[in-house]
């Protein structure tokens, strides 16, 4: 991102177009009803399942107390992992000018607020008092890494929200007059969060500063973030668990959830809202590229992860890996591997399929392995403790989730979706002035 | 007195009538005086009684831990509320720290131990403070029977995790859970390598029974739904100076309760008194994984010598269950 911004742009006669383009999506649609509609009965039935919990307690969930913690868990991880695209695609690509991340960064954006938001209410949805959650700011204790959670959860929620609204502001500002099609509230949200925009090149300035600010402090934040998380298994002794890479193993499969994600919204704004000019086949390839990339650092991990252990095999760690590798667990563990690094990783090689729909495809299933990645993580271990689980019901010796837990997690899910749904339909989703200012850009130098 | 007055009246009533009337008055004025005089004595006395500085005082410790002097009449006899059940609960024995040792080679599995504690805590047969597990090192080594309280770790990993000091360590080494804090979150099941903890996943099984009584953080009842519940070393009985319920309980002399820094421990079953540091001298006295680095306040005497047949009963208690 330049440090100055030349306005020319805004007296282009192509912002007109890129405005028509990037608006035109914009507003409530009858699709965007009957989506919405879908998602909030769906998630009222998520609800009522929450209802119950709270009513009879964790009881009506799979967990007892040797799994003590499950999909709850590991949904949490799956949010926070997801969530830190973010930082990756505006940060790191961005900050070393990728100039091709421009048309991403808002969907990435939006990724990390909706999964960042909804992460907090998952960890609400796992306690078994949640009616005590101001305890944690009254009586908070700083040495657990639960504190640390809360405290980095909420500080990258802000950074990416504000990296979400800054940008937004000089659209929202050009959309003013273009935006006739939608209703009337919508426009006076346009104009409330647009704060009186005028396009001075002070303003620009401003903006890009406080930008740039965000973008870097949010590298260590989003580090901090999933890091901290990994750390919430990490500092107990379990076998499985008890594992020094935990940080930037956590850390690498989160890019590759992360980036999975962006492809798929990518997809969607592509075709939904036929935005094929400015999403274009090479902004696929090159997401194609970093996914493969992400995914070689994440099987790099996973190497030393699973393999180090599996050639010492002490005892606790040979229990763990043997119903991982070839136990209960193996199919789970195999097709995640397989199918969610191993295979992607082969395919993507190929420009074949770096290609929009191939990839798409993909990356739902890279998407899906991911969550069950963070099952495996979570789960398993917690299956061989130490000393042997006995003299329990049998219904305790194996996690096995019940349908009002799925139906739970099903809802925070939904939730990230309605958020999503609501940045996508009712803002625009690539950057107006930033695609304006490179094609004046571009002229300016082929006219040079 | 008036009654005495009427029959000396009636035995004088011929020709002394003036002269007992006199007398009468004489009399009444006498013992009006001389009641007026003791009533004021009295007064006097129980003013006296009263304003006196050095009345018989006696020493008490407030709940904020002065010592003040008070009269003793003025004593009254207070059942403990909650947050002094709380305080004292979090504050611990002062001066001790307390020991548990447990004899491998004479646990038969009776699982007293268990039904003791289980009775006392309100729990479910299925939900222990303490478990009796079925252990074998290697399928070449004798399989033998072990008891798993909480280890009480001085180094304990429960403690450190939990966001809200909800579970704490006390001065005199035993390790609480504070279920009026616990806000649910596991974060300890997860931590304890011992896999000590329980937690309430649905209403505790005296939930109606125990509802309204003060929360003895000290019995952890009433437990509660959505948090965590685990082995006090019967904290309740210690400040009571008994041994714990599971050391009581034991039929085969399996466990020593005392304190480390008196280096003694006693007998639940036969109540005899050992030096700590000879009994686990001689009979090789060890920690439960002290690899992790715990610390735990628990010891074991290994299974050595057993003159009893060991019987593998896992699957008919899981029945049972």
């Amino acid at each position: 991102m330049a440090s100055e911004v030349n306005t020319d742009f805004l007296f282009d006669k192509r912002l007109d177009s890129i405005a028509t383009d990037i608006l035109r999506p914009v507003g409530i649609s009858k699709g965007f009803l009957v989506w919405m509609g879908f998602l909030i009965i769906s998630l009222s039935g998520c609800i009522y399942a929450y209802y119950i919990q709270w009513d009879k307690g964790l009881i009506v969930t799979g967990l007892r107390d040797y799994v003590s913690w499950g999909m709850y868990i590991a949904n949490f991880i799956f949010f926070v992992a997801t969530s830190l695209v973010g930082m990756l695609i505006s940060s790191v690509l961005g900050l070393m000018g990728f100039k091709w991340v421009k048309p991403i960064a808002r969907i990435a954006e939006i990724i990390a607020v909706a999964f960042a938001a909804i992460a907090g209410l998952v960890i609400v949805s796992d306690m078994g008092r949640p009616e005590r959650l101001p305890y944690v700011f009254m009586y908070g204790r700083i040495q657990s890494p639960i504190l640390w959670d809360v405290t980095v959860v909420t500080t990258y929620l802000v950074l990416s929200t504000l990296l979400y609204l800054l940008p937004l502001i000089p659209d929202l500002a050009i959309s003013k007059g273009r935006i006739g099609h939608t209703p009337k509230w919508l426009q006076s949200t346009y104009e409330v969060l647009s704060v009186n925009w005028n396009h001075t090149p002070q303003q620009y300035k401003i903006l890009l500063k406080s930008v740039r600010i965000l973008l870097i402090i949010i590298i260590p934040t989003a580090f901090a973030i999933h890091t901290v998380t990994s750390w919430l298994l990490a500092v107990t002794l379990r076998p499985g668990w008890d594992s020094s890479i935990f940080g930037p193993y956590f850390l690498t499969g989160a890019f590759v959830a992360g980036s999975a994600a962006v492809v798929i919204m990518m997809y969607f704004a592509r075709t939904n809202y036929k935005l094929d000019k400015y999403l274009t086949n090479y902004h696929f390839d090159m997401m194609g590229k970093l996914l493969v990339l992400v995914s070689l650092v994440y099987l790099y991990f996973n190497i030393n992860e699973y393999l180090v252990p599996a050639y010492k095999l002490k005892t606790a760690d040979a229990v763990h890996l043997h119903d991982l590798f070839v136990g209960e667990y193996a199919p789970m563990f195999w097709s995640v591997q397989l199918l969610g690094l191993i295979f992607p990783i082969i395919l993507l090689l190929f420009k074949f399929f770096r290609r929009p729909l191939p990839m798409s495809i993909i990356s739902v299933v890279v998407l899906i392995a991911a969550w069950f990645k963070r099952y495996l993580i979570v789960v398993p271990t917690q299956e061989n403790p130490f000393l042997p689980k006995q003299f329990v019901p049998q219904a305790w010796m194996v996690y096995q989730p019940t349908v009002i837990e799925s139906a739970i997690t099903m809802g925070t899910i939904l939730l990230a979706v309605i958020i999503i749904t609501v940045l996508f339909k009712l803002f625009p989703v690539i950057p107006i002035w930033e695609m304006a200012e490179e094609q004046s850009e571009k002229d300016h130098k082929s006219e040079e | 007195m008036s009654n005495s007055n009427n029959i000396n009246h009636d035995s004088n009533h011929a020709g002394e009538n003036t002269n007992s009337r006199r007398k009468f008055f004489k009399n009444f004025g006498l013992i009006g005086a001389a009641a007026a005089a003791g009533g004021a004595a009295i007064y006097s006395g129980h003013e006296y009684e009263v304003s006196k500085p050095n009345h018989d005082m006696v020493k008490v410790l407030t709940a904020d831990n002065r010592l003040v002097e008070v009269p003793r009449d003025q004593i009254k006899d207070v059942k403990l509320d909650m947050t002094e059940l709380q305080r004292q609960g979090r504050e611990g024995l002062k001066g001790h720290r307390f020991v548990m040792v447990i004899d491998l080679s004479k646990c038969r599995n009776a699982r007293k131990c268990i039904t003791a504690c289980q009775g006392a805590h309100h729990l479910r047969p299925y939900e222990y403070h303490i478990n009796t597990l079925v252990m074998q090192e290697s399928p070449e080594t004798a399989p033998y029977y072990m008891p798993k309280p909480c280890q009480h770790c001085d180094n304990p990993p429960c403690v450190a995790v939990c966001p809200v000091n909800a579970t704490f360590k006390r001065q005199d080494g035993i390790v609480l859970i504070d279920n009026e804090r616990c806000i649910g979150c596991r974060f300890c099941i997860a931590a304890c390598p011992y896999s000590a903890r329980l937690f309430h996943w649905e209403e505790p099984l005296m939930a109606e029974a125990d509802k309204g009584k003060p929360y003895n953080i000290e019995l952890n009842v009433p437990q509660k739904k959505g948090t965590i519940s685990k082995c006090l070393f019967s904290s309740d009985r210690l400040r009571e100076g008994k041994l714990p319920y599971c050391v009581s309980a034991c039929p085969n002399g399996v466990y020593y309760f005392g304190d480390e820094n008196q280096d003694a421990v006693t007998n639940g079953t036969t109540k005899e008194t050992y030096r700590l540091s000879e009994l686990l001298r001689v009979n090789g006295g060890y920690h439960l994984m002290p690899e992790l680095g715990t610390k735990p306040r628990v010891f074991y005497l290994p299974p050595k010598n057993r003159l009893f047949e060991f019987k593998d009963d896992r699957d008919q208690n899981k029945e049972k269950t």
